[in-house]
Formats: structure tokens, C-alpha cells, sequence
């Protein structure tokens, strides 16, 4: 705690900006289900701690509640998400959201 | 008490209904059934005006968070809707005896599911009471269409279906604004909803969203192409119901619910939609001259009388909105009246086509009879009740605008124009192989065309009776306009 | 007393009520006694109402008190009563309505023997009746009203009776929509007295009236509009085509309705209305020029006809016309004789019409009539009286009227007076024309005709008597001071007409030997005419003439009716069909109904074109989405 609220706000506020951007650009450019998956998990994370940064700065425990119920809402999302990206692997042979445009129009 | 019969009796024989089997035990069963419903609102009528000017009025809490209860009561001018769908539903059902529909288990359910909404339109003391019956209401309409139609239903009763619930969204939203207009905590009760007090420019878009989708169901000009399709496609029944009763629920609801809530933008608009209404007047006529199928005939001439009703809702004057209310009653008689003639005649000849009918006056005495009075009464001849509504509401818009009163005026011919033409070409003359075959009514035939006739000579000789009950309440509405 | 007034209508409704509702069951027997009956109770009522009324105080009232049933529309202030008002007119009028209605009632019994429709014959007949005598006795405006629709219900009715014959079903229609035009004014003519006076009860509105300036705008505007309502009831220029047109029905009907009684009409509603009408003088100046254009008009158009009804109901729309001459000049008492006595001889003439017409087989042509004095003598010498009387040689009855009539004319106007004359040369002339032609000479018809020839049996001889010394001496009513009388009528009907005497300018009444003169001259062209008329049918025997005879074009002018019913044709009922087509085809079906159906047309198309972009490329999606996040976050700031 003490090298948490030693650390300026600024800091998380730049460091979790960076971690979002590449949690974007990684959604944007990758091609394969899995890693936008990652990336989606990255940009999550990023909002988590800025979250408990936040919660930190403020003195309000309520920032860091609402970490863990995203953290209980991302792990259910990615095992949902997991099984349908391993479905897909399953019937298609492949996880390239090139190739996976079926459902359209 | 007598409210929530009137509501929940419909309904309980509704569900009944579905569970019988045999044509015939439906048919009779139905029958008590809506005759039950009329006599208990004649009982509460005469509650209404013996006891007290209570409004018979009943509340439970339903979505209390939302302020949303089902409240419901009777006003006089209610009181008298309620009367009319009452009466005319066991006539309708008899009507339909002549037919023999398609699972008539389903047809008859529909039919008595359709007069709980219309009850439940016409008593609403809850904004959103009244939306949810309005579109209640909607539904059995579109089924009776879609499965028992004519050729053309499906497009035809889609485009009604769409077309009329399009309008009431907007009535929904204007709703729904209100109620954020309320003072904590929020209700959709008719008081909290008239007594909002509204900006000016709040009050015109209140008055357009109200207007539309009471224009639609009217149906006002430009509004109204639905209609004739509509009638024309739905059966007979259906036809009745909705030129008879339902067609009410729009002016009953500019009376009710519009003019209290947005006196001023009544006001305001009044001229602009008194010209649509006029309009529709002239229009209706004209068009109905030459129509060749009877039925949308009368379609295109139930667009001018209820364009006159309308216009005499926004004369705002308390001659013409009396007026309104009494040939609300008349129409809903004269309209299905007609409605049940053409029906007969149909079933006779298997054709509606003027132009291949004639002479059946001669084979069918009766008939001619019972045709030309409802006719009479359609074209607002003295001692029928279509007159009393017309001469108080053209005096009632004569008094504010003249010019508009002298336009509308031009029913009086036109209406004796379309209607004689009609009589003529149908009635008159001699017979052909169509018509050479016709009978003449029998008396079952003749049972639910009996009562309307006693109600056409009845509201023309005294009309006094419906005129004092509506009359405190039309002076109550009047008091929001000054 | 009320009671009395009260079922003076009831007796014909139920009537109606009997042989109408029974109309199956009710034996011809019983129709035959209880049609006229019913009309012969409600006569002697009217009887008795007028002898306690010619004998009681009463009769000095300016205003009688209404005789008030029931409340029958009653909202705040407008309250119309079921009312009857019985004065010095309404007495007049009902017994005109019940007296020759019985008389007429009598003869259709005789004349209508054979017809199927019999019982609904006269069912309608009572019905008539029965509106008549609410027109006429109705205390206020609505419930004249009331009568003025219903008698245009039954002439409807009746004009249509034979109603296999599409021709005759158009000539009701048309009589029914255009007596439905002048409804209308009469209508919005209610409407502005209401809104004037907020009572529509003679006794406030006339009370109230009578106080307002001279050519107050909102009287003339009420006299103008109720003078359209007139004009359609009394078949007067524009309105007037209907009426030759509703020759249509039995003859009977003829008699009553359109000769008798309901196209009287109007001349009775301007007669009560008197106090509107002076006080406006500009409606008296248009309703004098209808009078009078309307008098010579269908005098010149019934020298030209050969149908004998036809030529008796243009003479009616000129009588009709005469009558609003005289009201317009302020002659109402003499208007009201007029309307009294026409209604004697031109019943008679019809009557006598339908005798000839029965006797000849359905034959209407008096070209193919002719020398039917010696087959049917009563027809004949009543059908005399009555030419003399219409044509006004006295002592018969319609001299005194329409001399009265002439009188106040030359007072007012000697042009209004020279035109009247005119119009009554005519009369005289065309009415010989019909004497001579039907009655005199060699007959003209087929040899079954002639066999056939007969005198009609009694029972519609005698109507034809009684009507008969009815035309002869109802004239005595009224004699005029400068003959020794004591204007009888005008005593009579005083109390009706004082306020509008009161505002009356007062000329000096004419001296005794203008008027002399005035009457001389009158009298001698009217026996030139009769003798013209002799010279040309007896003694040259000419009239013969075949429809398609080469005339000149004057003469074809005047023989199809100055073309006026092509004129209406053309100009108001085409057009009307033409834009009833074009609203239904071109503005409803392709332009309103095009536009709704395009508003869900677009959704639809919106739907189909916008789905495209679901390309189902998970990449892109996710560049969209972003790129919406970016735009969000970018408006917010520059928000």
C-alpha cells in the first residue's frame, strides 16, 4: 500500500492508457481468435487496475469490489468464449476471423 | 363492482369459449354471454343515474413502482360507450349466425376478447390502462381479419395492423413524457396526467403524437387509407366491430384524454385539424358516390361521418362536443346496421357489386325496409338519431367557424347522393338472375336488426336521455379549455 | 284544447304505422277506410281548433302560446320543445293539409284500386300528411324542419312508387337531393338565428327581431339562407327542375304533394317568417326577381309542353312564383290567399289530369287526346272551373288572389306589376291550350283508347266537385274592399302579419279607379289570351305539331326547357361523378395510399440495402466498433 499511494496517479493513468492501446491494436490487427481473445483480456486488465489505482487515490474500497466482480465476469466470459473459439477450431479447422464469415446479411 | 364485471366477464367468457367444442353450444353460448354483459351495464347505468354521479369508479395497486394501477371507472360519456359495445356485441354475435366460420371456438373467443378491450378502453382511468387496452384491442381485430378474410387479407389486415399500432407508439411516447411530467412520485392516473402543467411547444408535440394515432384509428384524411381495404376484406362480424365500436375509441380518447391534458395546443391546432377533418368530410362523400362495392361505399361514407365527429371534437364548442358523443352512438348503430344489410344482401347474391344487383325490393320487402331506415338514419333525417348528432354538430362548429360548418354541411346532400344512388342500384328497379332468387328475411334474421331500428326512432325522438348524461361531463372537459 | 292539437298528426302517423308496418296483412278493405279516415279525423280536429280559435280571444294575440309536448333537444341554453304553435297561418294551413289531403285521399282510393302496392301507397300518403302537419304547426324552426325533410322523404317515397322504372327512381332521387340543397341553407339559416337570437322559437326570435334595425346584415343573411331552403321546397329558380320531373309518381301524389300542399312550403315558411323578411329588404329584392324570372320562365316553358303533367307542374312552379312576388312586394296575406286557392284548383286540375289520363289508358299527350267533354262531362266541367279560376277571370277563386297579388305589385313597382301581368297572360293561354286540346275537337287517339273511354266512377267524381266549388267560390274568403267585401282572410290572418305591417313603409293604398284600371286591363288580356288560345285549338285547330317538327330556334329553345337540365348535367352532376372518379383513382389510390405504402416500402428498402454491412467479418466489426468508441469519445469533447 505505501508504494502504491508513493507512486502519482499520473503513472497508472499513462501505464494503463499504454496497456489498453496495445490491448486495441492487438484486437484490430491479429488475426487469430485466440489472441483478440488475449487482447480483450489485456484491455480488461488495463481498466482493472486502473480501477484499483483509482480506489487507492480515493480511499473508496468500492473500486476494488467492482475489480472482482469483472474479474468473476471475465473469467466466466473467456471460459464461454474459449469453448466457442475451440467449437469453431472443431468444425472450421481454424480460428482466422478471415476465414470465419459466415454469418453475415 | 360493476366495472370490473364489466371487464373480467368478457374475458372470463372468452376463455370458456375457447374450451367448447360444438358450433352450435358456442354460438348460443356466446350469445348469453354478451347479452349478460349488456344487461349488467344497463345495471350500471341506471346505478349511474339513480344513486349517484360516483363514477362507478374501482382501484387496485398493479405496477405501484411505475405508478401505473388499474384504475377504472365510468364517466358518462364512457358510460355511454360502454352501453354501445354492450349493445351491439350480442347483436353482432347474432348476426354472425348466418355464417358458419372456420373454428368457431377461436372466432367467438376473439369476438368477446375484443369487447373486454373495448371495455377496458372506454373505463381506463390509467394512462397506461388505456394504452395497454388500445392495443388490446388491436390484436383480436388483426386475427379476425388475417384468419377468416377475405382474398386479400394478409396484406391488407398487415398494413391495418402496422399502420394503426405505428400511431398509438407515438401516443405511448406522449404518454410516457407525461408521466415524467408528473410530480413524484410519478403516476399514469388521468388526474396526476391532467394536471400537468405544460409549456406551450411541450403541449403541440403532446397534441401531434396524441393526434396521429387517434387520427389513424379514426380514421382522419389523410389517415385513412387502411379503412376500406380493411372493411372490405374483413368478414362481416369484424367489419361491425371495427366501423362500430372500435372506430370510438379515437374520438373517445381526443374527448377524453387530448383535450384535457393539451387544452391550449387544441386550441392552437384546433383550425388546422378542423381542416383535415372537413376535408375528410367532402372527400369521403365524394368518393363514396362512386364506389362500386357496397361495402367500402359505406367505408368511404363512415370516413365523412366520423370526419364530421371529429371536426365537432375540435369546434371545442359544448353543442358540438355533444354532438360528438351522441352520433358516436349513432354511428355505431347506423354503421352496423348497414353493415349487417349488406351482409344479408351478400349471403343472398354471394356479391357485393352494386352495379350486378336491383329489384331486390321486390322479392325482398323487408329488407328494403330495414335498409332504407338505417339509411335514414345515416343520412340524418329528422326523428333518427343521425340527425340529432348532425344538427348539433354542425350548430356546434357553426358557432366557431362558420365556413368550415357550411363546408361540412355538404354531407347533408352527399350523403343523400351516395345513399339513394346505392338504394337505387341495389333496392330498385327490376330483378336480374342474380337477384332473382333473393328471400326475404326470416326472423332470425331479423332479430338484431329489431333493436337497432327501436335505437335509431329511440335517440331520434328522445334524445334526452343520453344528452343529460354526457352533459356534465362535456362541461367538466370544457372547463380544461378556459 | 292541447290534446286536441296534439293528435291532429297523431291520426295520420298511425296511419302510416298500420297499413306500413301491416302492409302484408292489413286487408285493402281496411286501408281503403283507414287512410282517409285518418285523414277525415285529423280534419274535423283541425275543424275544431279553428272554430274555437275563429271564436276565442285568442285570434287578437299577436302570438299564441306554443302547445308544448316534450323536451325534445335540450342542452344549456338550446332548447328546441316538441312544440305546435296554433295562430291564425298554422289554422289556415292545417286545414288546407287535411281538407284537400282528405279529398285527395278519397280519389287515390278510386285511382289506385288495382295497384299491388296499394296499402303502401297509402301508408306513404299518411306519412306525408303527417310531416305536413308538422311543418305547418311546429312552434320553432327545428321542428318545421322536422316536416320540411320528412315531406321531401315522402315525395321521395311516393314520386318513386312504381320503383321498377329506373326513370322514375331518378326523378325521386333527384327531387330528394335537391329539396337536400336547400335543406342545407335552410339548415345554416337555423344555425344564424341561433347564433343571433339563441332561441330558435318563433315567439323569441320574432320578439327579438322586431326590435332590430332595418337590413340588419345577420337578417338578411338568415333571410337569404332560409330563402334557399325555399326555393328547393317551393321549385324555385335554380332549384326548381326537380318538380316537372316528380310527374313521375301516381297522380294523386301529383295532386297533394306537388301541387297542394308541400311545395307551398316554403311560401308558408316566408309567410311566418314575415318579420325577418321586411326588415331585410335586400332578400326581398332577390326573392322578388326569383319570383318573378321563376314565374315567367315556367310560364313560357308550359306553352311549349305537350305532357298534360308536365305542363301543370310548370304552371305550379309559376303560381309558386307568383306567391314569392307577392311576399317579396309585402303582400303576405295575399301570398297566403294565393297559396289557398291554388291549392283548390290546381288539386282539381291535377285530379282532373289523372281522371283524363286513367280514362286514356296511361296516354299523357294531349296531342292524342282530345273531344273528351262528351265521354267524361264531370271531368270536363270541373277541369273548366279550374283553367277559369287559375287563369283569373273572375268571380272564380283564383281572380281575388292574384289580383291582391297584382295590387301590391303596381304599389311597389309598375315594371314588377307589367311582368306579373305578363306571366298571367301566359298562364291563361297555356291553360286554354290544355282545355281545348284535351277536351274539344275530334279525338286523337287509338281505337282501343277510344273504347276504352270512360267517365271515372264515383268515388274520384266527386272529389273532383268538391274541389271544384272550392275553386269556384274560395275566392269569397277574401273579397276586397273596393267589391264590397270585408277581406275576410286578411282579418283573419292580421294578428300574424302585424309586426311586419307595422314596419312596413305605409303607402297610400291605391285609389279605387287605379285600381279598377289595373284589374280592367289584367281582365281584358286575359280574356284576349283565352280567345287567342280559342282562335288558334278550335278555330284554326293547330297544336299538333310532332316532336320533330322543324321549329325555329326560339321556339326549340323554349321547348327543351331552355336546356337548363342538360345545363346541370353538364356543369354540376358530370363534373361531380368526374371528380369522385379522380379523388378515388388518382388522389387516393396513387397518391395518399402510394405514400403510406412507400413509408413502409422505404423501411423495407432501408433494411434490405443497410443489412449489407453486416458482412460478417469479425474484423471489421471490431474497426467499427472502435471507431465509434473514438468518434463518441470525440464528440464528447468537442461537446
Amino acid at each position: 500500500m505505501m508504494i502504491l499511494s508513493t507512486i502519482p496517479i499520473d503513472y497508472y493513468l499513462v501505464f494503463c492508457s499504454i496497456l489498453f492501446c496495445i490491448g486495441v491494436i492487438g484486437v484490430l490487427i491479429k488475426r487469430n481468435a485466440l489472441l483478440i481473445l488475449m487482447s480483450v483480456e489485456l484491455m480488461i486488465n488495463s481498466i482493472n487496475l486502473l480501477l484499483a489505482a483509482f480506489s487507492a487515490y480515493m480511499n473508496d474500497p468500492a473500486g476494488q469490489i467492482f475489480v472482482f466482480f469483472i474479474m468473476v465476469v471475465a473469467a466466466a466470459e473467456v471460459a464461454i468464449g474459449l469453448a466457442i473459439v475451440v467449437l469453431i477450431y472443431r468444425t472450421t479447422h481454424s480460428i482466422d476471423i478471415d476465414v470465419l464469415n459466415k454469418l453475415k446479411w | 363492482m360493476l366495472t370490473q364485471i364489466l371487464i373480467l366477464l368478457p374475458l372470463a367468457l372468452s376463455l370458456i369459449t375457447l374450451l367448447l367444442k360444438k358450433e352450435r353450444t358456442i354460438r348460443y353460448f356466446v350469445l348469453a354471454g354478451t347479452l349478460v354483459e349488456f344487461g349488467i351495464a344497463v345495471a350500471a347505468f341506471i346505478q349511474y343515474k339513480t344513486m349517484c354521479h360516483c363514477q362507478l369508479q374501482v382501484t387496485a395497486g398493479w405496477i405501484s413502482s411505475l405508478g401505473i394501477s388499474l384504475k377504472f371507472g365510468m364517466d358518462g360519456i364512457g358510460l355511454l360507450l360502454v352501453l354501445l359495445t354492450t349493445f351491439l356485441l350480442p347483436i353482432i354475435v347474432l348476426s354472425s349466425f348466418s355464417h358458419s366460420y372456420n373454428r368457431p371456438a377461436a372466432f367467438y373467443s376473439l369476438v368477446l376478447f375484443m369487447e373486454m378491450a373495448l371495455v377496458g378502453v372506454f373505463t381506463a382511468f390509467d394512462g397506461m390502462m388505456f394504452y395497454i387496452f388500445w392495443e388490446m384491442a388491436l390484436l383480436p381485430a388483426y386475427f379476425i381479419s388475417a384468419v377468416w378474410g377475405g382474398k386479400d387479407r394478409i396484406r391488407i389486415t398487415f398494413k391495418f395492423f402496422i399502420y394503426t399500432f405505428t400511431g398509438s407508439l407515438f401516443m405511448l411516447v406522449a404518454l410516457i413524457y407525461l408521466y415524467f411530467r408528473t410530480p413524484l412520485p410519478h403516476a399514469f392516473d388521468f388526474q396526476s396526467l391532467y394536471a400537468v402543467t405544460l409549456t406551450p411547444a411541450e403541449q403541440s408535440w403532446i397534441f401531434l403524437a396524441f393526434f396521429v394515432a387517434f387520427a389513424i384509428k379514426i380514421p382522419i384524411f389523410p389517415f385513412h387509407t387502411w379503412q376500406p381495404d380493411t372493411y372490405a376484406q374483413t368478414p362481416a362480424s369484424g367489419t361491425m366491430l371495427l366501423a362500430g365500436i372500435m372506430l370510438k375509441m379515437g374520438l373517445f380518447g381526443m374527448i377524453r384524454w387530448m383535450i384535457p391534458i393539451c387544452p391550449h395546443a387544441v386550441q392552437q391546432w384546433g383550425p388546422a385539424a378542423m381542416t383535415l377533418a372537413v376535408t375528410g368530410v367532402v372527400y369521403g362523400s365524394l368518393i363514396a358516390i362512386m364506389q362500386k362495392d357496397m361495402k367500402r361505399l359505406v367505408a368511404y361514407s363512415s370516413i365523412a361521418h366520423v370526419g364530421l365527429i371529429a371536426a365537432g371534437v375540435f369546434a371545442l364548442t359544448i353543442h358540438a362536443m355533444q354532438g360528438a358523443v351522441i352520433q358516436m352512438i349513432s354511428h355505431g348503430i347506423n354503421i352496423v346496421g348497414l353493415f349487417i344489410v349488406i351482409d344479408l344482401i351478400e349471403k343472398r347474391t354471394k356479391t357485393r357489386n352494386i352495379a350486378d344487383l336491383g329489384g331486390i325490393a321486390l322479392k325482398a320487402p323487408r329488407l328494403a325496409v330495414f335498409f332504407m331506415i338505417m339509411l335514414l338514419g345515416s343520412i340524418a333525417l329528422p326523428l333518427t338519431n343521425g340527425f340529432i348528432g348532425e344538427f348539433l354538430l354542425l350548430l356546434g362548429i357553426f358557432e366557431r367557424y362558420m365556413a368550415f360548418s357550411a363546408i361540412a354541411g355538404l354531407t347533408i346532400i352527399l350523403s343523400a347522393v351516395y345513399m339513394l344512388r346505392m338504394y337505387q342500384r341495389t333496392m330498385l328497379g327490376t330483378t336480374n338472375e342474380i337477384t332473382e332468387q333473393v328471400t326475404d328475411l326470416t326472423w332470425t334474421e331479423m332479430a338484431p336488426l329489431i333493436p337497432l331500428v327501436i335505437m335509431v326512432f329511440w335517440i331520434g325522438l328522445f334524445p334526452g336521455l343520453f344528452l343529460d348524461t354526457t352533459l356534465p361531463d362535456v362541461l367538466t372537459i370544457m372547463s380544461y379549455i378556459r | 284544447m292541447n290534446t286536441i292539437v296534439a293528435l291532429i298528426p297523431v291520426f295520420p302517423l298511425l296511419g302510416f304505422l298500420i297499413s306500413g308496418v301491416g302492409y302484408r296483412h292489413v286487408p285493402k278493405k281496411v286501408t281503403t277506410f283507414l287512410a282517409p279516415g285518418m285523414i277525415l279525423i285529423s280534419f274535423i280536429f283541425s275543424f275544431i281548433v279553428f272554430l274555437t280559435f275563429a271564436t276565442s280571444h285568442f285570434r287578437y294575440l299577436a302570438t299564441s302560446l306554443p302547445h308544448h309536448l316534450f323536451s325534445w333537444i335540450r342542452i344549456g341554453p338550446l332548447d328546441i320543445p316538441f312544440s305546435f304553435l296554433i295562430d291564425p297561418l298554422s289554422c289556415l294551413m292545417l286545414l288546407i293539409v287535411t281538407g284537400v289531403g282528405f279529398v285527395i285521399h278519397v280519389y287515390s282510393v278510386g285511382y289506385m284500386k288495382d295497384d299491388p302496392g296499394f296499402n303502401r301507397f297509402f301508408s306513404y300518403m299518411n306519412l306525408f300528411v303527417f310531416s305536413m302537419l308538422l311543418l305547418v304547426m311546429g312552434a320553432n324552426y327545428p321542428i318545421m324542419f322536422i316536416g320540411w325533410e320528412g315531406v321531401g322523404l315522402c315525395s321521395y317515397l311516393l314520386i318513386g312508387f312504381w320503383f321498377k322504372n329506373h326513370d322514375y327512381n331518378n326523378a325521386a332521387k333527384k327531387a330528394f337531393i335537391m329539396n337536400r340543397i336547400g335543406d342545407l341553407g335552410f339548415l345554416m339559416g337555423m344555425f344564424l338565428i341561433f347564433t343571433t337570437f339563441h332561441s330558435l322559437n318563433y315567439q323569441d326570435v320574432f320578439a327579438q327581431a322586431k326590435g332590430m334595425a332595418f337590413g340588419n346584415p345577420n337578417l338578411v343573411a338568415i333571410t337569404l339562407l332560409l330563402f334557399v331552403g325555399a326555393a328547393g321546397k317551393s321549385a324555385q329558380i335554380p332549384l326548381y327542375t326537380w318538380l316537372p320531373d316528380a310527374m313521375a309518381g301516381p297522380t294523386p301524389v301529383s295532386a297533394l304533394i306537388h301541387a297542394a300542399t308541400m311545395v307551398t312550403a316554403g311560401v308558408y315558411m316566408v309567410a311566418r317568417s314575415n318579420i325577418l323578411y321586411v326588415l331585410s329588404p335586400a332578400t326581398m329584392a332577390i326573392m322578388g326577381m326569383t319570383g318573378l324570372a321563376t314565374a315567367l320562365l315556367a310560364a313560357s316553358i308550359a306553352i311549349f309542353q305537350n305532357d298534360i303533367k308536365k305542363i301543370l307542374a310548370y304552371s305550379t312552379i309559376s303560381q309558386l312564383g307568383y306567391m314569392f312576388v307577392g311576399l317579396s312586394v309585402g303582400a303576405f296575406t295575399g301570398a297566403v290567399f294565393h297559396l289557398t286557392t291554388h291549392a283548390f284548383f290546381k288539386a282539381l286540375l291535377f285530379l282532373g289530369a289523372g281522371s283524363v289520363i286513367h280514362a286514356m289508358g296511361g296516354e299523357q299527350d294531349i296531342r292524342k287526346m282530345g273531344g273528351l267533354k262528351h265521354a267524361m262531362p264531370k271531368t270536363y266541367w270541373t277541369f273548366l272551373i279550374a283553367t277559369i279560376a287559375i287563369a283569373g277571370i273572375p268571380p272564380f277563386s283564383g281572380f281575388f288572389s292574384k289580383d291582391e297579388i297584382l295590387g301590391k305589385a303596381f304599389e311597389f313597382s309598375s315594371l314588377v306589376w307589367l311582368l306579373a301581368v305578363i306571366g298571367s297572360l301566359m298562364t291563361a293561354f297555356y291553360m286554354f291550350r290544355v282545355l281545348f286540346l284535351t277536351f274539344f275537337r275530334e279525338f286523337r287517339g287509338t281505337d282501343m283508347q277510344k273504347h276504352h273511354l270512360h267517365e271515372s266512377p264515383a268515388v274520384m267524381t266527386i272529389p273532383l266537385i268538391i274541389l271544384a266549388v272550392l275553386a269556384a267560390v274560395g275566392g269569397f274568403i277574401n273579397i276586397p274592399a273596393i267589391f264590397g267585401g270585408n277581406a275576410g282572410l286578411s282579418q283573419f290572418l292580421a294578428p300574424v302579419f302585424a309586426d311586419a305591417r307595422a314596419v312596413m313603409e305605409h303607402e297610400a293604398p291605391l285609389a279605387p279607379g287605379t285600381e279598377w284600371l289595373l284589374m280592367g286591363i289584367t281582365l281584358a288580356g286575359v280574356l284576349a289570351m283565352s280567345a287567342w288560345a280559342y282562335h288558334r285549338y278550335i278555330i284554326k285547330q293547330l297544336g299538333l305539331l310532332p316532336d320533330d317538327a322543324p321549329r325555329s330556334f326560339a321556339v326549340r329553345l323554349v321547348s327543351h326547357k331552355y336546356y337548363i337540365d342538360e345545363l346541370y348535367e353538364a356543369v354540376i352532376i358530370k363534373p361531380t361523378m368526374w371528380l369522385s372518379k379522380m379523388l378515388h383513382e388518382v388522389v387516393e389510390l396513387r397518391f395518399i395510399d402510394r405514400i403510406v405504402d412507400g413509408v413502409g416500402n422505404m423501411v423495407v428498402w432501408t433494411g434490405n440495402t443497410v443489412r449489407y454491412i453486416q458482412t460478417g467479418n469479425v474484423g471489421f466489426y471490431m474497426f467499427i466498433m472502435i471507431l465509434g468508441i473514438i468518434l463518441i469519445l470525440f464528440f464528447n469533447i468537442l461537446i
